[in-house]
C-alpha cells in the first residue's frame, strides 16, 4: 500500500514548483472566463478596460484611432498581462490545494465494507460498496481493511495507520470508549478487528471535506475579505468616476487653452487601470488561499476561512495543562522518608512497588532510585514477587514479595490501606504531602503493610521553551490561561512556574464552557483545544476550537478546526497564521494606494501634454515621452503584482510584538515602501524602453 | 413616522420662535441700549447731518483728497447697497489690465514718486467699501495731497499719523489709514 | 510669513485651544443631560417644548427611528424656509421692498440653510427683507447646526454604548443643543461683535451724502450713499458658532458691516472653530477616554496649521505680473503687500489667508476675502480642504461624524496590520460599517466630480439672462481659473460649505437646482449611513482593548489617520486640481 506523507510532500515542495507552475499558467488563461471575473470588481475593471482598448487598437488599425495603433497594443498588451498575472497569482495559491488534494483522491479509491445487520462481531455480513453506506450503519473492519468511511468505534481495539490523513507513520490504537474512539475513512487497519459505526454520509467524510477545503472548491469569502472588497469596490468606483469625467474637464481645458487634443480613450483606460487598487485586488483572493494553506502546512485543517481569520483575534487562549503546558508524563524528583525511616529503605521500597509499574511515572520512580540513591534495578520475576497492578477500586499498586506488602498511591488510598493493617499516617509525612502539593507536585505515600515510609514527589515537568512562549504571548495582548483536573494548590503552583495568566482548577466540562461564556460576555475571542466528547460543549462555544485528530468524532465535529498532529501547543502557531493573514491583506492594501501618488505624477502631465506643456513640470520623474510615461506606469502597476505573489503566498514576516510596534514596522514597509517603489520603478521601466527604442 | 410628525412640528415652530424672534429681539434692545452708534451704523455725524459712516469707504479722485482703494461695486464706485469685489483671477487679463491703468493713472497723480506703487493702491477690495488704505498707500499720496491743499507736507503726515491705527492689541489685523476720516480732518482744517 | 503672521496664527490656536476642554467637558454634560448650570435657567423652556411636543424625553430611539426624525424635521425647515422666501413680497418688515424669490433661487437658498451650506445665489442686502433674514435664515443657522450635534452626539453614543438598540432621542438632542450650546454662544458674541461695529437694528437703509460725488458707470453723478442696516450682529454670531457661514450682506465678511475691526475678524474665526474643536474633547469624555479626541484634534491640527500657512504664503507671495507691472508687493514698512486684490486693508493678508482657510477647515463658508482672486495656490488650499471632506474640523457635528467615518477607514486598514479584525474603541469594523463609511468618504467626491463634469460639459457655462434674455457667460474669468470656479462651487456645495469663487454667476436654473440638489444629497445623504453606523456598531458587544489592540490616541495613529485623510482626497482630486488650480499656478509663474 502506498503511504502518502501529505504534509512531508507539501513542506518540501518550494514556492515555485515548476509543474504547479506550468498548471498555474493554464488556470490563469482559462479564468478569463468573464463569469468569473466578475467575481472581483476591481479586476473585473481590468478585464473590461483591456477588452475595450483591444477594440480601441482594432479601430486605429482600420484607421480611426485617436492615437497610434502600437501605442494602444502596448497598453492592451498589457493590460492583459495584469488581468493574467492576477489570475496567475490565485491559480499558484490554490495549485498547492490542488496538488494536495490529488494526493489525498487517491486515497478514497472505492473499497467493499463488511456491512454488519446487527452490531455484533459474528453477526451476518453484506459485501457493501463504501460509496453506499449510509449514516448509521455497522461495518466490522479487520486487519489490512481499509476504514471505508468515518465512524465510531463501538466494539474492538485496534491499530490503525492513519498515514494517509496525518503524515505520521507511526500507528496509533483506536478502541472503543473513551477519546480514542473515532476513526477516519481512507485510513486503514493493521492489526485486529473493529466495529464501527458509520456516522457521515458519502461526500461529506471527513476526507471529502478536507479534499474541497485544500482546493479551495467550495471557497467562500471571509467576512473582513467581504469588509475590504467593499472599500476596495468604493475606491474603484471613485478612481472609475475620477477618470471618465476627466474627458468633459480636458475637453473644456483644450477650448479654455486653445491648444492640444482631449485626452484619448485609452490613456483614460491605462490612468484607471492604473488608479485602481489593482495590486490587492489582484492578490487578495492569493492571500486568502494561502493563509488556508499555511494551515494546512501547520497540518491543521480549519473548517472554514472565518475561523482562520478569528484566530488573529483570539485574545484568550485555553491551554491544557498536560501535554502542552507541562509534559505529558510527570516524573519522580525526590523521596521524602517517614519519620523513623531511613531513605535507603524508602527508596528500596518505592523502587519494588515500580518495578513492574510499566507507566512513565512508574519508571521514572525505578530511574530516581537508580540515579540518586544507587540501587539497582531488578526484575519482579527473579525476585518472585506478585505484581499488584492497579485497580480502580483500591487506587494503589505494589507488589508482594516475601510476605512483605508494599504499595504506593494516593495518600487517601494508602491511608486507607495501612489503616486496614491497624497503622496510621504520621503527621509528619502529611505535611510532606501538603508541601509537595502547594509546590505544583503529586505526593505518591509508599506503605508497607501498616507502616508508611514515606513520600515520593512527582513532579510536572513544565515544557522547556513555553515559558517564553507566554511572554511573547503576553507581549501581543493574549491571555493564556491553564485548564487542569488538578486541584487549585497544585494548579496554582505550576501556573506560576509556567508563567500563565490564569488557570481553571478541577476543571470539568461545564466549568470550561461556563469559563468561555464569561470571557466572551467580556467581549474576548477565545481559543480552545480539546479532544474528548465531553469537550464538544466548550469546543462549540469557542470562537477557534482546535479538535485532536486522536479525539472522538463529536470533538472533531464540534471544533472548527481539526489538528492532524494531535498537539495542542499548535493553537500558538495557529493565532500566528492568523494574525499573519491579516497582516498581509493589510500591508498589500496600504501599499497599493500608496502607489498611486507615484503614477499620478507619471500620466497626468502625460495626458495633458499638448493641452497644458505647463504640466511637465510635475513630470518629477523625467521620463521620456508622454506614451513611454504613460506605458511605463501600466507595465509597473502589472509587474508589481507578479513580484508580491511570493509575498502573497508567504504572507509578510510576523514576529510577535505589539500592535503599536507592528502598526509602525509594516507603515514604513509597506507606507513609506509603497509610496517610493513605483517612482524608482516606473523611471526604470521608461528607461528600459528608450533603451528599447519603444519610447 | 406619524408618532415623529407631532414633535417635529411643534419643536419647530417654538425653536424658529426662539431663535428668530425672541434671539434677534434680546440682541436688538441690549444693542440699542448699550452701543447705539455701533449697533446704527457707526455713522459719522457733521453738524447733525449723517456725513458717511466710519466704517464704510467712499470714492475718491481728487487731488485734495487721500484716495482709497479701487472698488468694483456697481454701478458706482463705493455702492454701499451693493458690496462686491471684482472676483477676477490673478491669471485673468482683464485684472492685468485694469491694475496697468491703475499704475498709469496712480503714476500719473503723483509724477515725484518713482518708487512702486503699494499693492493696495491698484487692487480692488474684498468689499468694495474697504474704509481704509496701509499708512505706505498714504504716505505715497501726502506730496499729492499737500501741493493741492497748499500745505506743508510734514502736516499733512502728522494728520497721515494722527488717523492711523496699529495693529489691535499690537498683534490683530494690520496697521491702517481710515480715508474718510482722515479727509473729512483734513476738510475741516481747511475751512 | 512674516513674523507677525507666526504669533497672529500662534495666538489665534493657542485662544482656540485653551477653550476646546471648558467647552468640551460643558457639552459633554449637556449631551448626557446632567446639570449643566443654564438648566436652571432655561430649564422650564426645555421642558415646556418637550410637553407641547407631546413626547417622553426618556424614551430613546433606534437609528431609524432617529434618522426619520432628522429627515422629518429637516423637511419642515425647508420647506417652510422655501415658503418664506417665495413670499417675501407680502410679508411686512421689509423695509426696502424687496420681491419673493424665484422658485429655483428659493429652493437653493432653502436647501442651502437647511443643510448647513449657507450657500448665497443671491446678495444679501439686495435681495431679503429683514424678516426672511430672521425667522428664516436665522432660524436654520440655528436649526442645521443643532441638527449636526445631533447626528454626532447619536454616533458617539453608537460608539459608547453596548449591546443596545437604542441611540439617543433627536428632539432632546436638538433642543439641548440649540438652548443649552448655540443659543447662549451666539447671546455673547452678537454683543461682543454690536461692540466693534456690526449693525443690530430694524431701521431701513440710511441714505448718507458722499464728501466727495461721483459718477456712475453712465456718467450720471452720484451724491450719496445708502448704507444698509438690519438685525445683522445676532445673525453673525450664529453664522460663525454654527459654522453656517451665511452672509447677512452680499459679501460676507469682507463687508465693513459685517466684520468691521481686527477683533471682529479674530472672533469669528474663534467662533467657526470653537465648538467643532471642543467636540472633540467632548467626544472623548462621552466614549470615557479623553485621548481618543485629543488625538482626533491633533490629527485636525497636523493638517490644519501646514495648510494655513500655505495659503497664508502664498497670498503673502502675490502675483509676479503685479510687481512686473509696477505694483510693490513686498511686506514691509507701512504695508502688508501680497496680493490685496479682493482683500480688506484692516485684514491684509494674514488674517485673510487664516479667514480662508478656518472657514473652509470647517464648513462655515463665511469669507473676509474673495477666494475668487486668491493666487492659484491660496485658492486651492480652501478648495482641498472642502474635497477633504470637510472633516478638518468640519461642520458642527457634521465635521467629527465625517471624521470618525475617515477614522473606521484608517482603523480598518491599520487593524489589518497589527493582525487583528479591524476594531475602533472596542467595536468591531465588519462589512456593514465599511459599506456606510465608504459611503461618508465617496459620495461627496462624486457630487464634485459629476457635477463639475456636467457644468463645463456645457450646461455651466453660459445662461439666459433673466431680466433680458441674453446669452452670458457664467464664468468671470477664462483659462484655467474658470474651471476652478465651476469646481470651486461644487466642492462648496457637496461639502456643505457656502463659501464660493463668488465670480462664478450661480443665480440662475442650472446652478441654483444643480447645487441644491448637491447640498441636499450630500447632507442628507450622509446623515443617514451615518446614524445607521451608530446604530450598528450600539448593537455591538465590546472587546476590551489589549497589547495586541491598535492604539487609537497615539502619534502614530494620528499620522496615519491624517494620511488616510490626504491620501484620500489626493487620489480622487489630483486630476482635477490639476487641471485648475495646478495649472494655473504653473502658468502663472512662467509668464
Amino acid at each position: 500500500m502506498k503511504i502518502h506523507h501529505m504534509s512531508a510532500s507539501a513542506k518540501a515542495r518550494p514556492l515555485f514548483d515548476p509543474p504547479m507552475v506550468r498548471r498555474a499558467v493554464i488556470d490563469a488563461f482559462q479564468k478569463l472566463d468573464p463569469r468569473y471575473q466578475a467575481r472581483n470588481p476591481v479586476m473585473f475593471t481590468v478585464f473590461v478596460g483591456s477588452l475595450l482598448t483591444t477594440g480601441l487598437w482594432v479601430q486605429s488599425l482600420v484607421g480611426s484611432g485617436q492615437e497610434s495603433p502600437g501605442f494602444i497594443l502596448g497598453i492592451s498588451v498589457w493590460l492583459w498581462f495584469t488581468v493574467l498575472f492576477a489570475n496567475f497569482a490565485e491559480a499558484m495559491a490554490e495549485g498547492r490545494g490542488k496538488a494536495q488534494a490529488d494526493s489525498l483522491r487517491q486515497t478514497r479509491r472505492d473499497v467493499f465494507a463488511k456491512k454488519l445487520d446487527e452490531p455484533r462481531y459474528n453477526a451476518n455480513i453484506t459485501q457493501t460498496a463504501a460509496s453506499a453506506l449510509r449514516k448509521g450503519d455497522v461495518v466490522l473492519v479487520v486487519a489490512g481493511d481499509p476504514i471505508p468511511a468515518d465512524g465510531e468505534i463501538i466494539e474492538g481495539v485496534a491499530s490503525v495507520d492513519e498515514s494517509a490523513i496525518t503524515g505520521e507513520s507511526a500507528p496509533v490504537i483506536r478502541e472503543s470508549g473513551g477519546d480514542r474512539s473515532s476513526v477516519t475513512g481512507g485510513t486503514r487497519v493493521l492489526s485486529d478487528w473493529l466495529i464501527v459505526r458509520v456516522t457521515a454520509n458519502p461526500g461529506e467524510t471527513f476526507l471529502d471535506r478536507m479534499i474541497a477545503l485544500v482546493e479551495g472548491a467550495k471557497r467562500q469569502k471571509t467576512p473582513n475579505e467581504i469588509a475590504l472588497g467593499i472599500l476596495l469596490a468604493a475606491m474603484t468606483i471613485v478612481f472609475l468616476i475620477a477618470c471618465v469625467t476627466l474627458l468633459p474637464y480636458s475637453i473644456y481645458s483644450v477650448r479654455a487653452a486653445g491648444q492640444g487634443s482631449p485626452v484619448t480613450m485609452t490613456v483614460l483606460v491605462a490612468l484607471l487601470v492604473c488608479l485602481i487598487p489593482t495590486t490587492i485586488g489582484g492578490l487578495l483572493s492569493a492571500i486568502g488561499i494561502a493563509g488556508m494553506d499555511r494551515m494546512i502546512r501547520a497540518n491543521v485543517i480549519a473548517t472554514s476561512g472565518r475561523a482562520v481569520e478569528a484566530a488573529g483575534d483570539v485574545d484568550v487562549l485555553l491551554l491544557d495543562k498536560t501535554g502542552t503546558i507541562t509534559l505529558g508524563n510527570r516524573q519522580a524528583v525526590e523521596l521524602i522518608p517517614a519519620p523513623g525511616v531511613k531513605l535507603e529503605m524508602l527508596a528500596d521500597a518505592a523502587q519494588l512497588a515500580s518495578l513492574a509499574d510499566e507507566t512513565p511515572e512508574g519508571r521514572s520512580i525505578v530511574v530516581l532510585a537508580k540515579e540518586k540513591y544507587g540501587l539497582r534495578g531488578r526484575n519482579v520475576h527473579d525476585l518472585g514477587a506478585a505484581f499488584i497492578p492497579f485497580s480502580a477500586q483500591t487506587r494503589i499498586s505494589g507488589v508482594d514479595l516475601d510476605g512483605q506488602q508494599i504499595r504506593k498511591g494516593a495518600t487517601e488510598a494508602i491511608e486507607a490501606f495501612v489503616r486496614n493493617r491497624g497503622g496510621s499516617l504520621p503527621s509528619e509525612l502529611r505535611q510532606s504531602v501538603e508541601q509537595i502539593a502547594k509546590r505544583g507536585g503529586t505526593p505518591l505515600v509508599v506503605a508497607e503493610g501498616s507502616r508508611a515510609l514515606g513520600v515520593i514527589y512527582l513532579k510536572d515537568i513544565v515544557k522547556g521553551g513555553i515559558k517564553e512562549r507566554f511572554i511573547e504571548l503576553r507581549r501581543i495582548g493574549i491571555k493564556t490561561v491553564m485548564i487542569t483536573g488538578d486541584n487549585p494548590q497544585t494548579a496554582a503552583a505550576i501556573a506560576a512556574e509556567a508563567g500563565v495568566d490564569d488557570f481553571l482548577a478541577e476543571a470539568t466540562p461545564e466549568a470550561k464552557l461556563r469559563m468561555i461564556r464569561e470571557y466572551q460576555a467580556g467581549g474576548r475571542l477565545v481559543a480552545m483545544t480539546g479532544d474528548g466528547t465531553n469537550d464538544s460543549p466548550a469546543l462549540a462555544q469557542a470562537d477557534v476550537a482546535v479538535a485532536m485528530n486522536s479525539g472522538t468524532q463529536a470533538a472533531k465535529e464540534a471544533g472548527n478546526m481539526v489538528d492532524l498532529d494531535s498537539n495542542p501547543t499548535k493553537l500558538i502557531e495557529i493565532v500566528e497564521i492568523g494574525k499573519q493573514l491579516l497582516i498581509t491583506r493589510g500591508s498589500l492594501t496600504t501599499f497599493s494606494l500608496a502607489n498611486d501618488v507615484a503614477k499620478y505624477f507619471a500620466i497626468i502631465p502625460a495626458a495633458f501634454a499638448s493641452t497644458y506643456p505647463v504640466l511637465d513640470q510635475l513630470n518629477v520623474m523625467r521620463l521620456a515621452t508622454p506614451s513611454s510615461a504613460i506605458l511605463s506606469a501600466v507595465i509597473f502597476n502589472a509587474l508589481i503584482i507578479v513580484a508580491l505573489i511570493p509575498l502573497a503566498l508567504r504572507g509578510v514576516r510576523y514576529r510577535p510584538a505589539a500592535a503599536a510596534r507592528l502598526l509602525r514596522d509594516n507603515l514604513v514597509i509597506y507606507g513609506i515602501g509603497g509610496f517610493v517603489v513605483p517612482f524608482v520603478g516606473i523611471k526604470l521601466i521608461d528607461l528600459v524602453l528608450v533603451a528599447l527604442g519603444l519610447a | 413616522m406619524k408618532e415623529q410628525l407631532r414633535p417635529a412640528i411643534t419643536v419647530f415652530v417654538l425653536l424658529m420662535l426662539l431663535t428668530g424672534v425672541a434671539y434677534p429681539v434680546v440682541v436688538t434692545l441690549i444693542a440699542q441700549g448699550v452701543f447705539p452708534h455701533r449697533a446704527n451704523g457707526s455713522i459719522i455725524k457733521a453738524e447733525g447731518k449723517p456725513v458717511g459712516s466710519e466704517l464704510i469707504g467712499q470714492p475718491f479722485t481728487d487731488a485734495r483728497y487721500f484716495w482709497g482703494r479701487p472698488s468694483a461695486t456697481k454701478p458706482f464706485p463705493y455702492n454701499s447697497a451693493s458690496s462686491s469685489g471684482s472676483n477676477l483671477g490673478p491669471t485673468n487679463p482683464a485684472l492685468l489690465d485694469a491694475v496697468r491703468g491703475r499704475v498709469a493713472a496712480i503714476r500719473k497723480a503723483h509724477p515725484d514718486q518713482t518708487g512702486s506703487v503699494p499693492v493696495e493702491l491698484i487692487t480692488a477690495s474684498g468689499s468694495g467699501l474697504d474704509p481704509h488704505i496701509s499708512p505706505a498707500a498714504a504716505e505715497y499720496q501726502v506730496m499729492r495731497v499737500a501741493k493741492a491743499r497748499g500745505m506743508d507736507v510734514d502736516a499733512v503726515r502728522q494728520f497721515v499719523a494722527a488717523h492711523t491705527e496699529g495693529r489691535t492689541f499690537g498683534l490683530l489685523g494690520e496697521p491702517r489709514v481710515n480715508v474718510l476720516r482722515l479727509n473729512l480732518a483734513l476738510d475741516k482744517r481747511s475751512e | 510669513m512674516t513674523a507677525n503672521a507666526w504669533i497672529q496664527l500662534g495666538l489665534f490656536l493657542a485662544v482656540l485651544l485653551a477653550a476646546v476642554k471648558p467647552l468640551g467637558w460643558y457639552m459633554a454634560r449637556v449631551y448626557r443631560r446632567q446639570p449643566c448650570g443654564l438648566d436652571r435657567v432655561l430649564g422650564w423652556l426645555e421642558r415646556g417644548i418637550y410637553r407641547l411636543g407631546g413626547f417622553d424625553p426618556q424614551r430613546e430611539m433606534t437609528w431609524k427611528v432617529y434618522a426619520i426624525a432628522v429627515l422629518l424635521f429637516n423637511g419642515i425647515g425647508l420647506l417652510a424656509l422655501y415658503a418664506l422666501l417665495r413670499l417675501q413680497g407680502i410679508l411686512p418688515l421689509n423695509p426696502q421692498g424687496f420681491p419673493g424669490a424665484s422658485s429655483e433661487l428659493s429652493f437653493n437658498t432653502a436647501a442651502s440653510f437647511v443643510t448647513n451650506t449657507n450657500w448665497q445665489s443671491y446678495g444679501g442686502e439686495t435681495t431679503l427683507g429683514y424678516l426672511v433674514q430672521m425667522l428664516g435664515l436665522c432660524v436654520q443657522n440655528f436649526l442645521s447646526a443643532a441638527t449636526g450635534m445631533a447626528v454626532l452626539v447619536a454616533l458617539i453614543r453608537g460608539l459608547a454604548r453596548r449591546s443596545t438598540e437604542t441611540i439617543g432621542n433627536f428632539w432632546v438632542d436638538l433642543t439641548r443643543s440649540t438652548l443649552y450650546i448655540l443659543l447662549p454662544l451666539s447671546l455673547l458674541l452678537a454683543w461682543v461683535l454690536v461692540s466693534q461695529g456690526i449693525v443690530q437694528n430694524f431701521s431701513p437703509y440710511q441714505p448718507v451724502a458722499l464728501l466727495q460725488p461721483a459718477t456712475d458707470a453712465d456718467g450720471k453723478p452720484v451724491t450719496g450713499q445708502l448704507l444698509p442696516m438690519g438685525p445683522a450682529a445676532a445673525q453673525i454670531a450664529i453664522k460663525h458658532l454654527g459654522t453656517n457661514g451665511g452672509g447677512f450682506f452680499n459679501v460676507n465678511g469682507a463687508h465693513p458691516y459685517e466684520n468691521p475691526m481686527p477683533l471682529s475678524n479674530f472672533l469669528e474665526m474663534l467662533a467657526i472653530l470653537l465648538i467643532p474643536a471642543a467636540l472633540c474633547y467632548t467626544f472623548g469624555v462621552m466614549v470615557g477616554d479623553r485621548r481618543q479626541g485629543w488625538a482626533i484634534l491633533v490629527a485636525m491640527l497636523v493638517i490644519f496649521v501646514p495648510l494655513a500657512a500655505s495659503a497664508i504664503t502664498a497670498e503673502q507671495m502675490g502675483v509676479p505680473a503685479f510687481t512686473a507691472l509696477g505694483a510693490d508687493q513686498d511686506a514691509g514698512d507701512g504695508q502688508a503687500g501680497g496680493n490685496m486684490e479682493g482683500k480688506e486693508v484692516r485684514f491684509g493678508i494674514t488674517n485673510s489667508g487664516l479667514f480662508a482657510t478656518v472657514t473652509t477647515a470647517a464648513s462655515c463658508g463665511a469669507v473676509n476675502s474673495m477666494h475668487d482672486s486668491f493666487t492659484p495656490l491660496g485658492g486651492l488650499v480652501p478648495m482641498w480642504l472642502m474635497q477633504l471632506g470637510e472633516v478638518i474640523f468640519g461642520g458642527v457635528g457634521s465635521g467629527l461624524y465625517g471624521m470618525l467615518m475617515f477614522v473606521i477607514v484608517a482603523v480598518f486598514v491599520a487593524g489589518l496590520m497589527v493582525g487583528r479584525t479591524p476594531e475602533y474603541l472596542g467595536k468591531k469594523v465588519e462589512a456593514f460599517e465599511m459599506k456606510m463609511a465608504s459611503l461618508v468618504i465617496l459620495v461627496p467626491p462624486i457630487i464634485i466630480l459629476v457635477g463639475t463634469a456636467v457644468a463645463v460639459a456645457g450646461p455651466g457655462l453660459r445662461y439666459n439672462a433673466a431680466d433680458t434674455g441674453e446669452i452670458k457667460d457664467n464664468l468671470n474669468n477664462p483659462g484655467a481659473h474658470g474651471f476652478s470656479e465651476v469646481l470651486y462651487a461644487f466642492s462648496s456645495a457637496a461639502a456643505n460649505n457656502g463659501s464660493a469663487f463668488a465670480g462664478l454667476t450661480a443665480n440662475e436654473p442650472f446652478y441654483n437646482t444643480a447645487l441644491g440638489l448637491a447640498m441636499l444629497m450630500a447632507r442628507f445623504w450622509l446623515i443617514i449611513p451615518v446614524l445607521a453606523v451608530a446604530g450598528a456598531l450600539a448593537r455591538k458587544s465590546c472587546t476590551p482593548a489589549s497589547a495586541g489592540t491598535l492604539p487609537t490616541h497615539t502619534p502614530l495613529f494620528v499620522v496615519l489617520l491624517v494620511g488616510t485623510v490626504l491620501l484620500v482626497g489626493a487620489l480622487t482630486f489630483v486630476p482635477a486640481l490639476a487641471l485648475g488650480p495646478v495649472v494655473e499656478h504653473l502658468q502663472m509663474m512662467v509668464r
